[in-house]
């Protein structure tokens, strides 16, 4: 079978040159975060001749890199916890509880997923500003912190379980609460998983936001770190590539741990943009 | 009743009060401040429609506007296209088809922020890009230098990583195609180009609308890429703002023109719905068909 083996080749081919644009910028941008001050970082030569983690200490000594990682940090696990328990929440009661109101309530967070971010980005600011919250972490969590999407995806997941099971509950005097808790949420762990990880990702990766709300430098999220690193340092790229690893790697190890929840998101529609 | 009557309201009061204070107050405070000449400081009188008056004489605007406007003409097509061909390449389980699916995905959970840097590190001037340039004997070219480069490059940046977010879209897709309809095209003596035109593409055609309007309605909205291949200045004399990246400069700090800024934000809103309004209705005419 020739013609098979043939086009088996041709497809590794077209796999390796897709993978090769796909991660070679990452390689090369770990290359340089490694080379020692000695080596020109502007020859292109993968493999750097003396490898040193140098770098990694000392873009700690030009910014405090690690302080916005921590910020950073921060900001995205509350993100986590706050999208999981309030958008589940609000999901349990347009999915499970009957009252007047329901509609309305439904469409609220339907229509505020068509608001895009940008077109409120002043706006917000005004709103922090009026809570006197501008400058601080808090304003970074706050307008992502139960996103209507969220509530809509356990929404859905909430009316995908069968209604018996909640039913023998309240024979047997389970309050709302308790269902929720006990029942309902033990059930949509699945959709929790997503939830939580796109939550994680989209505060870690967010931009826009903390660079219009934040402006005290040790306030700085790791984003917004990094673009300032950027341009002030930008003779060093040793030291920029360093801080993108920094920024980069814990969502890669997130990433290869629980890949198959990310593709699940992607496919739950994971489509806020 | 298997519940108290404000029950509900409890479960929903978080979810509710976050969506309310944070999203829908202040799209509907921007809509009022659109019509108004308030300032960073506060106050502001109604003016009308001034602010519109004067976008429309307004070259930032409509410097702006273009570029965005390119710039979603730009990202849409191969956006729609390339991750499409990845998703045949990657749809074939052979050994290690993981593998490679897991790296087409990678650029996806990198921020834009770390992609922009890594990306304006390889088309610096001395960088990997024009040393591949110049080994293959041609001279250095000003990637982030030239307004028009600058978009190109970021369109670049903001289609790599769209990559592989769209091609788990489409493998979602073609796992639906139905097996039997490629089978009787094969019968019927048709090749791998026919078989693509005849079958694949008319049964991803509402997957490629959708595609098409998310990357449509993302690319209209760039801010990152531009900002930061720029290093923030929105290229040379700022020729390579975007809408998003006028909207903040205006709106921000203390000279901030909060009305200005917000009149600005409500065309772009206008727009993008517009765009989706667009989308639902080719995806209405898919269904009668």
């Amino acid at each position: 079978m020739k013609p098979a083996r043939f086009s088996l080749a041709l497809r590794y081919l077209g796999l390796l040159t897709i993978l090769a644009i796909s991660i070679g910028p990452f390689l090369w941008q770990f290359s340089t975060s490694v080379k020692g001050p000695a080596e020109d970082v502007f020859v292109p030569d993968f493999i750097p001749d003396d490898p040193t983690f140098g770098n990694y200490a000392a873009v700690a000594d030009v910014v405090p890199v690690w302080s916005f990682a921590l910020n950073s940090l921060g900001v995205a696990s509350v993100n986590v916890v706050t999208n999981c328990l309030g958008a589940a929440m609000a999901g349990y009661a347009l999915a499970r509880l009957k009252f007047r109101g329901r509609k309305l309530a439904a469409v609220v967070f339907a229509s505020s997923i068509l608001v895009p971010f940008e077109a409120i980005l002043i706006s917000l600011f005004l709103v922090m500003r009026g809570l006197g919250l501008t400058d601080t972490l808090t304003a970074v969590v706050l307008p992502g912190s139960i996103a209507a999407l969220n509530v809509l995806l356990l929404r859905n997941a909430f009316l995908a379980l069968p209604a018996e099971v909640e039913e023998a509950a309240v024979i047997d005097g389970a309050n709302a609460w308790q269902r929720f808790t006990r029942l309902a949420l033990p059930s949509v762990k699945g959709t929790l998983v997503v939830v939580a990880l796109f939550s994680f990702m989209f505060s870690w990766d967010d931009f826009l936001w903390p660079l219009v709300v934040l402006s005290d430098q040790e306030k700085y999220t790791l984003t917004i770190g990094l673009a300032y690193l950027q341009g002030t340092f930008v003779q060093n790229q040793r030291l920029v590539a360093a801080g993108t690893i920094i920024a980069v790697l814990p969502l890669i190890l997130l990433f290869l741990l629980l890949q198959k929840h990310f593709f699940r998101g992607v496919g739950e529609g994971a489509i806020k943009g | 009743m298997t519940h108290r009557p404000y029950t509900p309201w409890l479960f929903l009061l978080p979810g509710l009060g976050v969506c309310l204070m944070f999203t829908i107050f202040p799209f509907l405070n921007m809509i009022v401040l659109a019509f108004t000449d308030a300032s960073a400081l506060g106050g502001g009188r109604f003016t009308g429609v001034d602010n519109f008056v004067r976008m429309a004489q307004d070259p930032k605007f409509w410097l702006a506007a273009r570029n965005s406007l390119l710039y979603m003409a730009g990202v849409v097509p191969p956006l729609v296209l390339l991750p499409l061909l990845i998703a045949m390449l990657a749809q074939k389980v052979v050994p290690g088809i993981g593998i490679f699916r897991t790296a087409f995905f990678t650029p996806v959970i990198a921020s834009a922020v770390v992609v922009g840097l890594i990306w304006t590190w390889l088309l610096d001037s001395r960088g990997l890009v024009n040393n591949v340039v110049e080994a293959l004997g041609g001279t250095r070219i000003g990637f982030l230098t030239d307004s028009t480069l600058l978009l190109v490059s970021s369109m670049v940046v903001t289609v790599w990583r769209g990559l592989g977010y769209y091609m788990v879209i489409y493998l979602a897709a073609l796992a639906n195609v139905p097996k039997d309809l490629h089978e009787a095209a094969m019968v019927d003596g048709a090749g791998p180009v026919r078989r693509f035109w005849s079958v694949t593409v008319p049964a991803l055609r509402p997957t490629m609308v959708l595609i098409a309007a998310l990357s449509a309605v993302n690319g209209f909205r760039v801010f990152s890429e531009i900002y930061l291949l720029s290093g923030g200045t929105g290229g040379p004399g700022g020729a390579s703002t975007t809408m998003v990246m006028l909207i903040q400069s205006v709106g921000r700090g203390l000279t901030g023109e909060v009305g200005y800024a917000s009149a600005l934000s409500f065309v772009l809103f206008v727009i993008l719905l517009g765009l989706l309004l667009v989308t639902l209705k080719l995806n209405r005419r898919e269904d009668q068909l």
